[in-house]
C-alpha cells in the first residue's frame, strides 16, 4: 500500500525519466538528420580537391588528402559548361519574368469577385493538375506551333504553373480587403494602377516566392531542353550535366597529339572531375538557398492554407 | 444583359486573365484535343482530323502485348513502395524538430535537411553513379566493408528501387516536413498545457494532441500523393536506367517516351499515355471519396 499513499511523487518520477529518454531520443535523431543530410554534399567537395588513388583506397572519409586542383582546371577549361550556365541564366531569367507576370496577373483576376464567370475559369484550370494530354500530343502542339529547336519553348514551358497562381490567388484574397478596393475605386484608381500600385506592393513576399518557385524549376529542368531541342547550342546546364554525369561523355575532345599527355591524366582523374562538375553546377543553388529559405517556406505555408 | 454589363465593366480584369488563358489552351487544352490520335491512325500528312480512326485498337494491342504486365507493374511497385516510405518519414521528422530541445540545433537541422532539395535531379543521380560507381565509388567501398561481394548497385535491377525511393528520401524529407512543422507550431499551447498537468509524457501529448491536428494535413497530402501514383517521376527514373536494370526501371512514362518520340509510333505512344492517365485520375478520385467518407477531409 505504500505505493499508493503516495502515488503523485512516484508519478512524477516515472514521467521525468520517461521524457528525459524522449529528449534524448529526439536529439539523437536530429543529429543523425542533420549528419545524413549534410555528409553526402561534404563528401563531393572533399572529393573534388582529393587525389584519386586516396579515394579509391578509402582514405578520404573526414579530409580531404593529398589536395590539388587539377579537376577544377580541366572543368573550368570547358566550354560546353559555360555555354550551358549562359544558357540557363537566359532561360531562367525570361521563364521566371515571364510566368511570374503571367500567373500574378491571373490570379488577380480570379481572385476578384466581380469576375463573372470566375468559378467555372478556376475548374478548367485545376484540370489540367490532374488530367493532361501526356508527352506526345503536347509535343505535337509545340512542333505544330514550329517551337520544337528554339529558345521560346525553353523559356514557355513549365513557367506558368496553375498550382502556383493557386498560391497567388489564395494570397490575394486574404491579404487585399475589399474596402480597399472600394476606397480606390472611389478615388477614381483603375484596375491596372490598384493592381501595379497597390496590389503587388501590398504582396511582395507572395511575388518572391513564385519567382523563387518558377527559378529554381528552369534552373533544376532538363526534361524538356531533352525533349524539344536537338541542337546542342541551346543546351542549358542540366543536359549538359547530364551528357558528362549519366551518359559519361568525356570533356571536350583532345586531337592535338601534344596534349595525348592531358588525355591520359584527364583519364585518370575522370571521376574526380564528376565531383568538380557536381560542386560547379549546383555552388550556386546551394550558396544562395540559405537566403532565400525563407521566402520558399512562406510559400508552402501560403500554399497550405484551403483556398 | 448585367453579365453583359459587368463584363464591360471589369474589362480589364479580363485582360489580365487572357495570358494565362491562352497559355492552358495552347499547352494544356490543345494536347487534349490532339489525343483523339489514341483513338487513330496518325498519319502525318493527313493531320489529326484525317487520319483514319482505329477505335480501340491500339488499347488492345497494348493490353495483350507481353510489356504490358511488367510495365504497370514496375509502375505500381515503384510508386507505392515512394508512397509508404515517403509520406511518414517527414512527419517523424517535423516531431522530433519540433521538440528537440535547443534552438540552435533545430534551426541548424531544419536548414541543413533542406538543403538536398535544390540539387537537381541530374546531380542527384549523377550522385548515386559516382558514389556506387563499381570500381572506385565511396558507397561500394562501404559496401564491401560490410560484406558484400562484388556490389554493382547502379547496374543492380534489385537495388534500383531502392535507391530510387531512399535517394528520394535523402532529398525531400526535409522540404516536405516544412507543412508538418508549420503545422504543429498552429497546435493551441493550451492543449499542451492541459495535458501537462495532468500528468502526460511529450510521448503522450505527440499521440493524443499533435497527432488530431496532424491528421487532416496529412489525408490532403496522401489524396494528393496517390492522385500521382502513376505519375512517377520520369525524369529521375529515365536517368537511373541503365540496361541491366531495365527489367525493374522500365516504366510506363519512360516506355512511352521510348516508343512515342524516339520510336516515331505517335498514336500507340498516345494511347498508352491516356491509359495511364485514366487510371491515375480513377484512383485520384477513388481515393478522395475513400477519404471523404472516412472523415471531414477531402479535396473538393
Amino acid at each position: 500500500m505504500v505505493v499508493a499513499e503516495n502515488p503523485r511523487v512516484r508519478k512524477k518520477i516515472k514521467l521525468t525519466r520517461a521524457d528525459t529518454v524522449f529528449n534524448i531520443t529526439v536529439r539523437v535523431v536530429a543529429v543523425l538528420a542533420l549528419v545524413i543530410s549534410l555528409y553526402p554534399l561534404y563528401f563531393v567537395v572533399i572529393a573534388s580537391i582529393s587525389s584519386p588513388e586516396a579515394i579509391s583506397l578509402g582514405k578520404v572519409v573526414f579530409l580531404p588528402k593529398e589536395i590539388n586542383f587539377d579537376a577544377y582546371q580541366f572543368v573550368l577549361k570547358e566550354s560546353r559548361i559555360w555555354s550551358g550556365y549562359a544558357n540557363t541564366i537566359f532561360y531562367t531569367v525570361f521563364g521566371t519574368v515571364f510566368g511570374t507576370a503571367v500567373v500574378l496577373m491571373a490570379a488577380f483576376a480570379l481572385s476578384r469577385k466581380e469576375l463573372w464567370g470566375r468559378n467555372v475559369i478556376m475548374k478548367l484550370m485545376v484540370f489540367t493538375m490532374f488530367f493532361s494530354g501526356g508527352l506526345i500530343p503536347t509535343y505535337m502542339v509545340v512542333n505544330g506551333l514550329g517551337l520544337v529547336n528554339t529558345r521560346l519553348v525553353l523559356i514557355l514551358l513549365g513557367s506558368v504553373s496553375v498550382y502556383n497562381m493557386i498560391i497567388a490567388r489564395t494570397f490575394f484574397q486574404n491579404t487585399l480587403p475589399e474596402e480597399l478596393f472600394e476606397a480606390a475605386e472611389l478615388d477614381g484608381c483603375g484596375t491596372a494602377r490598384f493592381f501595379l500600385q497597390i496590389a503587388l506592393p501590398l504582396s511582395k513576399a507572395i511575388v518572391a516566392v513564385i519567382a523563387l518557385y518558377v527559378a529554381v524549376s528552369h534552373w533544376n529542368s532538363y526534361f524538356t531542353a531533352m525533349i524539344y531541342t536537338t541542337n546542342t547550342k541551346l543546351y542549358p546546364l542540366q543536359l549538359v550535366l547530364r551528357d558528362i554525369l549519366i551518359l559519361g561523355q568525356s570533356l571536350t575532345n583532345i586531337t592535338d597529339a601534344s596534349e595525348l599527355e592531358a588525355m591520359a591524366e584527364r583519364q585518370r582523374i575522370a571521376q574526380i572531375i564528376k565531383y568538380v562538375v557536381i560542386i560547379v553546377s549546383s555552388a550556386p543553388a546551394i550558396a544562395a538557398y540559405p537566403f532565400l529559405q525563407k521566402y520558399f517556406v512562406q510559400g508552402v505555408m501560403i500554399g497550405s492554407v484551403k483556398g | 444583359m448585367k453579365r453583359v454589363l459587368s463584363i464591360r465593366r471589369n474589362f480589364v480584369l479580363y485582360l489580365f486573365l487572357l495570358p494565362m488563358l491562352l497559355y492552358v489552351a495552347v499547352f494544356n487544352y490543345a494536347p487534349l484535343y490532339g489525343l483523339q490520335i489514341a483513338f487513330k491512325n496518325f498519319i502525318a500528312s493527313e493531320g489529326i482530323l484525317g487520319s483514319p480512326w482505329v477505335g480501340f485498337a491500339h488499347f488492345e494491342k497494348f493490353f495483350s502485348s507481353p510489356l504490358f504486365g511488367s510495365l504497370l507493374a514496375n509502375t505500381l511497385i515503384l510508386s507505392l513502395y515512394q508512397l509508404v516510405v515517403s509520406f511518414p518519414i517527414p512527419i517523424l521528422l517535423a516531431l522530433v524538430l519540433h521538440y528537440t530541445p535547443g534552438r540552435k540545433l533545430k534551426r541548424i537541422t531544419q536548414t541543413a535537411t533542406y538543403a538536398p532539395y535544390f540539387i537537381s535531379t541530374v546531380v542527384l543521380v549523377g550522385m548515386l553513379l559516382v558514389f556506387f560507381d563499381p570500381t572506385s565509388g565511396v558507397g561500394t567501398q562501404l559496401l564491401r566493408k560490410l560484406g558484400m561481394t562484388n556490389p554493382q548497385l547502379t547496374m543492380d535491377p534489385e537495388a534500383f528501387r531502392h535507391l530510387y525511393v531512399w535517394s528520394g528520401v535523402w532529398q525531400s524529407t526535409g522540404w516536405a516536413s516544412v507543412i508538418y512543422i508549420a503545422t504543429l507550431a498552429g497546435v493551441s499551447p493550451e492543449l499542451h498545457e492541459a495535458a501537462i498537468v495532468d500528468g502526460a509524457t511529450k510521448m503522450q501529448r505527440i499521440l493524443h494532441v499533435d497527432f488530431p491536428v496532424i491528421i487532416p494535413t496529412a489525408i490532403i497530402l496522401l489524396i494528393l500523393n496517390c492522385g500521382n501514383v502513376m505519375n512517377l517521376g520520369f525524369e529521375k527514373v529515365y536517368l537511373m536506367q541503365t540496361s541491366p536494370n531495365l527489367a525493374v526501371s522500365e516504366i510506363i512514362s519512360t516506355y512511352v517516351y521510348k516508343i512515342g518520340l524516339q520510336g516515331q509510333q505517335y498514336s500507340y505512344a498516345s494511347a498508352i499515355g491516356l491509359f495511364n492517365n485514366a487510371i491515375n485520375f480513377v484512383i485520384l478520385i477513388a481515393v478522395n471519396q475513400a477519404a471523404r467518407r472516412l472523415g471531414e477531409t477531402s479535396l473538393w
